[in-house]
């Protein structure tokens, strides 16, 4: 059936902030759902509050509405532009909620908007367990003994009919929010409680536990005329109990025998065909080890994120495939894009081994509770492709940036087996390490599998590799003879990783490699194994007989990616590595990219002229640079991942375009960077380096606190705090030298003033700054976790120009060629320098799109030689725009359990929205209503708890609050004190003083946010902490800057009303 | 044990050998199944063949004595990337290592057998020999020049005429070589059967008083069976007949189509197929070197493969007789289209 042509406009919606369970993957299918679109001639409608996206960009739709994703916002865009259809399945489960709601409030009837792809009732089919269960029973498709729970009582009633222990899962959440596996009664009840709030719609599954089945997933897509494909199916490594997200994945699945993997393929269609999907449907299934019995766990009516790991393991592109098929297209209609000769409508095969790694922010929360459970902790993901299972297993691990390039971990090796037996029985995030040094301690493979679930095919190639690693430790380099290097490179091991088990230099085994001739080879990824021939150049390394790579003649440059979405470094890489992409085509250049990361919009084949799914090591990408042989490498869009293989690719005359190497060091060595700011004259907050105790606390007394510390080369305020007095100081310090004693500590003088940031493209002489942003709240907040500002509303043209005289000789000093990013203090009406990044950074996208310049291709351009003057944007500042963005930060700490909540210079969040409008305070409304602030506009009520440095600072808030008709309960310090200001407050018990305390009236849902300024962070011990804790896990809002109260108190106080708000198409010229 | 592959064109391929170490010379042909290996290796259509599988992982979940397509491997070799030495699966009951030994077949891992496929798409299928000795030119063209495949079927079909119970209708199956899950199909529908040598006299089979005749699958060249089309001119108007795979092409050939050969053939189970008559498409199993080139004039398209618009099924215009050039019974393979059999068993009177 050819498309359906009464489809001309299409809304799509975006899937809002990075979140843990809903990441990168949805901007690339998003932005592949919109290609779709328009390529059929379809006006495209897309709203995304998420600016660091890349379906954010006009070039990729025709209409962009950076504005909250919610029903009010949503339907103000539908009524400007009218569209006649909505594509639902596109945004993940956020924007399948909000098209369930807009069918709900009959928006979608009173605008006559159809649904295309899978209609809302089938959506409500897969997504309502309690249909979903009878569906099921009805087809005879088995289901795991469950019953959908509305309150307390219930649950615990039924479990105990069912017996113990139960999983716990919430109706509606992303990534399995709020659900777990209770063991007995009080576990229940504690898990149960936390789900029942956040569902969407107060739901909450208690099933059977299957803990120690295999976990398959099924990526399957239907037409509306009923044909079925599957995609891939993966299977979890990790058992049924610990979520897929937080699961090592491998495709397709190593240990289904045909009639395993045809029973459930056939279960996955029968799902799909009576639900009646059409599009893309991810069906997860549970299979007992012992027997044929299987049962299915859920399925997800949407693209997902294993729709897009599946689309990069296949290169079958589900999401564009998906897209078609909602436009009326059958499966035999569209064409494969990879062989161009065969159709949607077959099956791919592979002749590789496929792994994904979670990649968890353990590395930054120390603290937290790192078990891996049914609750999704990771925030990204990394992918490997190889030959076999051990070479992609490898690749994994080194794409983790973890520092680990063997299974070998020298902590890890001290702990006794009794100790990693414990361990590996409630796994977390480091299960692999402990269970491969039990191997390496000999304890038995068919034990390890037993204990751990994991199926003795895998537990077996880890044994390998161990057994490998510990035959490398015995031996010496000149016993490492030719076919055993081959051996090892085949399966995996890095020079890096032999090297060190031999104790040598890294170049040792690279040349010994090279004496043996043994390098990479690169297979293409093609959908068919070989069969067809195909055109798609997207390739992985492999150590085989021969290599398919053809190498042209052209100028070419190679871009490093991001790798995985982490906190501190997300999306706006990627959104950064595919401009720069883009920039080169238009100058046309042969493009090729190296990335890890199968979410992201930089690993679709069909944005670089080449693809290299390979680690970001140094040994990886110099392969490529070696096969490729390219004019040069761009690493600075990649951010830090990118950054630090500088050095190495310099040292072997590998030309990096942009600034040089040297150079990136001296902004990036605290020394040489201070060394360089009193070259120019320019002030930075006092501070010193120390490498003991005795050491920081004397250069502390001289400074004067607080005084901010943090470990040295650091991404993303990694371990940085504020210590306000000498025993905070010791602390830290004596935290910081246990964990690497070699560690240099950096203290700074902390300076409380206004934070300001500026992103620059330089080309060595001049400069150009989009535009200066503003933090609206204090220095001391990580520049990633404050609202910020643009254009700025509080600079002063005299600061302003203090601002571009700095960075002009900052840019000019470290002759950049490219990006840099800036951040200052105003001090007492000083400008101080605090960081410089010579790479492009996290404001980049955002600034891009408000502005109006095309800071990565611009700043491409720049980096082969071409001067700002001659791009058309002049220099200096370029002109603020007319609307006020507001960007504002979005956190997932309420999924990762016993992490601080407060704002601080550790960065915290995971992503962030924007807020367009025409004045600062509608912006910041937007932006706070886009982050999912629940703003309750009067008489409310709010929990107060201050520390002693703020309340001073307090009293005219809380006079505004109280006028606006909001009252107080507050600890006993706080309450006193604004009683004695005239406030009056209700006083609540602390945790210590018995029931009902702070905490207890938290959880009863009477608050409707919290205002608390932390004494203390990261302890999770302390009152402060335990309060916000159970303030996020019980979803109220939370807020530990006075300015952002403030902020939100000058919002509420001007009656913003959202049927008042405009919104804004950003693609408007 | 080091081996190699040589192949008609010239090309080498080193490897290490595995299962039972004999030189071995056959057609290379290469399947892109992901699971389904040793129903591979013990289909009968395959008779004659090396085959290299596309998946680089094979063995994984072992051997098991239940998923068999016949009662032994019928490949002349198996060229793998790696095979498992130490699979998993609780049904798993032997390595394939040891299974290969123990039924005399010689493995070859260790190849780059993605190169290899794409030599053979390439090329074409091709002869080739796994050895484990220098072979000199001479040797090998000599060699090259022994084989042949022309009594495929008979080596593979049953000796002797027997009987499956059952209360339903009555099949009498022309076994070619046919895949136990054929038998296994009709079964589930409680038929009885019949199983006839290939090269039964139509009066022997129509004697047992058949509801209708089913004409397997099997390997080689259809062209090499013209005793058995004739034969079938004579059962063709007398009993429903339907045929699968080498049963679809002998029925081509019995109402005056003709056959070719494929390039590489189909070897896999992620072929999808159109049904004419309802224009929905299914994901099939497939096994074939040849193919139904001219439809014979008699006979009506019903299905149709596309990847490369070949014939993938047809039917009588007037007489009750079908046949498809895939595997509804699947095995390896999705089981999207095992509704042809119920089909069957319906018109069979």
């Amino acid at each position: 059936m050819p498309k359906d042509n009464s489809i001309k406009k299409v809304l799509v919606i975006g899937s809002g902030p990075i979140v843990i369970g809903q990441a990168a993957e949805f901007d690339y299918s998003g932005t592949q759902a919109c290609q779709a679109l328009k390529e059929e001639g379809i006006e495209v409608v897309l709203i995304n509050s998420n600016p660091a996206t890349i379906m954010t960009d006009k070039e990729i739709a025709d209409k962009v509405y950076i504005e909250p994703l919610t029903v009010e916002f949503i339907e103000k865009v539908i009524k400007i532009e009218k569209p006649d259809s909505l594509l639902a399945g596109m945004g993940g489960q956020t924007g399948l909620n909000i098209a369930v709601e807009l069918e709900d409030k009959g928006i979608l009837d009173k605008y006559d908007i159809k649904v295309i792809g899978t209609s809302i009732e089938s959506i409500e089919k897969g997504e309502d367990r309690e249909s979903f269960r009878k569906l099921m029973e009805e087809i005879n498709q088995p289901v795991i003994e469950s019953k959908i729970v509305t309150e307390l009582n219930e649950g615990i009633s039924f479990a105990e009919e069912i017996g113990y222990p139960v999983v716990v899962r919430p109706a509606y959440t992303l990534g399995g929010t709020g659900g777990g596996i209770a063991d007995d009664k009080q576990e229940l009840v504690s898990i149960l409680a936390q789900g029942l709030q956040l569902s969407r719609v107060g739901q909450v599954l208690i099933e059977k536990s299957i803990k120690g089945w295999k976990e398959i997933e099924y990526e399957v897509m239907r037409d509306e005329y009923g044909n079925c494909i599957t995609v891939c199916n993966m299977e979890n490594i990790d058992p049924v109990g610990i979520h897929t997200g937080d699961s090592i994945v491998v495709a397709p699945s190593q240990t289904l025998s045909d009639k395993e993997y045809q029973m459930l393929r056939s279960a996955s269609i029968d799902i799909i065909n009576t639900i009646e999907i059409i599009g893309g449907c991810n069906v997860q299934l549970a299979l007992n080890p012992e027997s044929l019995e299987y049962a299915i766990i859920e399925i997800n009516p949407r693209v997902s994120r294993s729709s897009a790991l599946a689309s990069k393991a296949t290169g079958y592109p589900i999401a564009k495939v998906a897209t078609k098929l909602a436009l009326g297209y059958g499966l035999d209609e569209i064409k494969n894009r990879v062989t161009k000769k065969t159709f949607a409508c077959f099956e791919p095969t592979l002749d590789y081994v496929v792994i994904k790694i979670p990649k968890w922010p353990f590395d930054k929360f120390n603290d937290a509770n790192r078990a891996l459970g049914t609750k999704m902790m990771a925030t990204g993901e990394v992918m490997a492709i190889g030959s076999n299972f051990e070479s992609a297993f490898l690749k994994g691990i080194r794409s983790l940036e973890l520092g680990k390039n063997t299974l070998f971990d020298i902590d890890v090796s001290s702990k006794s087996l009794k100790e990693l037996k414990e361990r590996v029985k409630s796994p977390d995030d480091e299960r692999i390490f402990d269970l491969a040094e039990m191997l390496r301690k000999d304890y038995r493979v068919e034990k390890v599998s037993e204990i751990t679930g994991i199926d003795e095919f895998f537990i077996n190639k880890i044994n390998w590799i161990v057994k490998q690693e510990e035959k490398l430790k015995e031996t010496t380099l000149d016993k490492l003879d030719k076919n055993w290097l081959y051996k090892l490179k085949k399966r995996g091991f890095s020079d890096l990783g032999i090297a060190k088990l031999l104790d040598v230099d890294e170049n040792k085994v690279y040349n010994l490699r090279k004496k043996f001739n043994i390098l990479p080879k690169y297979k293409m990824v093609d959908t068919c194994a070989g069969e067809f021939e195909a055109l798609t150049p997207y390739y992985y390394s492999t150590y085989e007989e021969y290599d398919e790579v053809e190498v042209s003649d052209k100028k070419k440059v190679i871009v490093i990616g991001s790798g995985p979405i982490r906190i501190g470094q997300g999306i706006e890489f990627d959104y950064c590595s595919v401009h720069s992409i883009e920039a080169l085509k238009k100058l046309d250049i042969e493009t090729i990219i190296v990335n890890n990361n199968p979410e992201t919009v930089s690993t679709d084949f069909d944005i670089s002229d080449k693809l290299y799914f390979e680690p970001l090591t140094e040994e990886d990408v110099l392969s490529i640079v070696e096969k490729e042989k390219p004019q040069g490498v761009i690493l600075q869009f990649g951010g830090q991942t990118a950054i630090k293989l500088a050095k190495y690719l310099k040292e072997r005359n590998v030309t990096i375009l942009g600034t040089s190497c040297e150079n990136i060091d001296r902004a990036e060595d605290r020394e040489k960077f201070e060394e360089l700011l009193e070259k120019l004259n320019i002030i930075r907050p006092k501070g010193k380096a120390v490498l003991n105790i005795e050491k920081g606390i004397k250069e502390a007394r001289k400074l004067g606190y607080p005084v901010l510390v943090r470990p040295s080369y650091v991404l993303g305020g990694q371990g940085m705090e504020i210590t306000y007095n000498e025993e905070e100081l010791v602390r830290y310090l004596n935290k910081a030298f246990k964990h690497d004693e070699n560690n240099t500590v950096l203290l700074d003088k902390y300076l409380i003033g206004k934070e300001i940031e500026i992103d620059a493209i330089c080309d060595g002489e001049d400069i150009l700054i989009p535009g200066i942003m503003e933090h609206l709240e204090r220095a001391g907040i990580h520049s990633g976790d404050s609202i910020t500002i643009y254009p700025s509303i509080d600079i002063s043209n005299e600061i302003k120009n203090k601002i571009l005289d700095y960075t002009k000789k900052i840019a000019k000093e470290l002759n950049v060629l490219g990006m840099i990013n800036i951040q200052f203090i105003q001090y007492e009406n000083q400008l101080y320098v605090i960081e410089v990044n010579p790479r492009s950074s996290r404001t980049v996208p955002y600034i891009s799109k408000v502005s109006n310049v095309p800071v990565i291709e611009l700043a491409t351009r720049v980096m082969l030689g071409e001067k700002i003057e001659s791009l058309g944007y002049g220099k200096g500042i370029y002109k603020d725009s007319e609307l006020v963005s507001v960007k504002v930060p979005v956190f997932s700490t309420e999924k990762l359990s016993r992490v601080e909540v407060s704002l601080g210079p550790e960065m915290r969040s995971t992503g962030e929205v924007l807020g367009i409008d025409e004045t600062f305070e509608r912006a910041l409304y937007k932006g706070l209503v886009a982050s999912g602030k629940k703003i309750k506009k009067e008489s409310g009520k709010i929990l107060v708890t201050l520390n002693s440095h703020d309340k001073q600072d307090f009293s005219e808030t809380a006079k505004k609050l109280k006028k606006l008709g909001y009252e107080f309960i507050a600890t006993e310090g706080t309450s006193k004190y604004l009683n004695d200001i005239g406030i009056e407050s209700k006083s609540i018990k602390k945790i210590s003083e018995g029931v009902p305390n702070v905490l207890d009236i938290i959880r009863s849902g009477v608050i409707d946010f919290v205002i608390n300024t932390p004494t203390k962070g990261n302890d999770s011990k302390r009152d402060g902490f335990r309060i916000r804790r159970a303030a996020i896990e019980a979803s109220v809002d939370v807020f530990t800057s006075l300015d952002t109260i403030n902020a939100l108190v000058d919002i509420l106080d001007k009656k913003i009303i959202d049927s008042d708000l405009n919104v804004y198409d950003l693609a408007k010229e | 044990m080091e081996a190699t592959l040589i192949l008609e064109n010239g090309k080498i391929f080193k490897g290490n050998a595995f299962g039972y170490l004999k030189e071995s010379v056959g057609e290379v042909v290469f399947n892109t199944g992901m699971t389904g290996y040793q129903e591979v290796l013990t289909d009968p259509s395959y008779y004659g063949q090396i085959v290299t599988m596309t998946y680089p992982l094979v063995g994984n979940y072992g051997i098991n004595l239940e998923d068999m397509e016949s009662d032994s491997p019928k490949v002349k070799g198996f060229i793998v990337r790696e095979q498992s030495d130490k699979p998993n699966n609780f049904r798993c009951e032997m390595k394939l290592n040891g299974y290969l030994r123990q039924n005399k077949i010689i493995g070859l891992e260790g190849i780059d057998t993605r190169a290899l496929t794409k030599i053979l798409r390439n090329h074409g299928t091709m002869k080739g020999i796994i050895t484990l000795r220098d072979l000199s030119e001479s040797q090998i063209n000599h060699k090259f020049d022994a084989f042949h495949n022309k009594n495929a079927v008979d080596n593979v079909t049953t000796k002797e005429v027997y009987e499956i119970e059952g209360n339903n209708k009555h099949i009498a199956i022309l076994d070619f070589g046919i895949k136990k899950n054929i038998i296994r199909s009709f079964k589930k529908r409680n038929c009885k059967m019949t199983i006839f040598p290939a090269n039964s006299k139509p009066k022997d089979i129509l004697d047992k008083k058949p509801d209708a005749i089913f004409l397997s699958n099997g390997p080689g060249d259809p062209e090499d069976l013209p005793e058995v089309v004739e034969n079938l001119k004579q059962l063709v108007d007398k009993k429903p007949i339907l045929g699968i795979c080498l049963g679809h092409q002998l029925l081509a050939l019995c109402f005056g189509g003709t056959i070719k050969k494929l390039k590489y053939g189909h070897r896999g189970w992620n072929h999808p197929v159109k049904d004419l008559d309802t224009n929905k498409i299914y994901i099939t199993s497939q096994n074939h070197g040849y193919y139904v080139d001219k439809l014979p004039e008699e006979m009506i398209k019903t299905h149709l493969s596309l990847n490369d618009n070949t014939i993938e099924g047809m039917k009588h215009k007037k007489l009750p007789i079908y046949s498809v050039q895939f595997h509804p019974e699947a095995c390896p393979g999705p089981k999207d289209m095992d509704y042809i059999f119920d089909q069957f068993v319906k018109m069979a009177k």
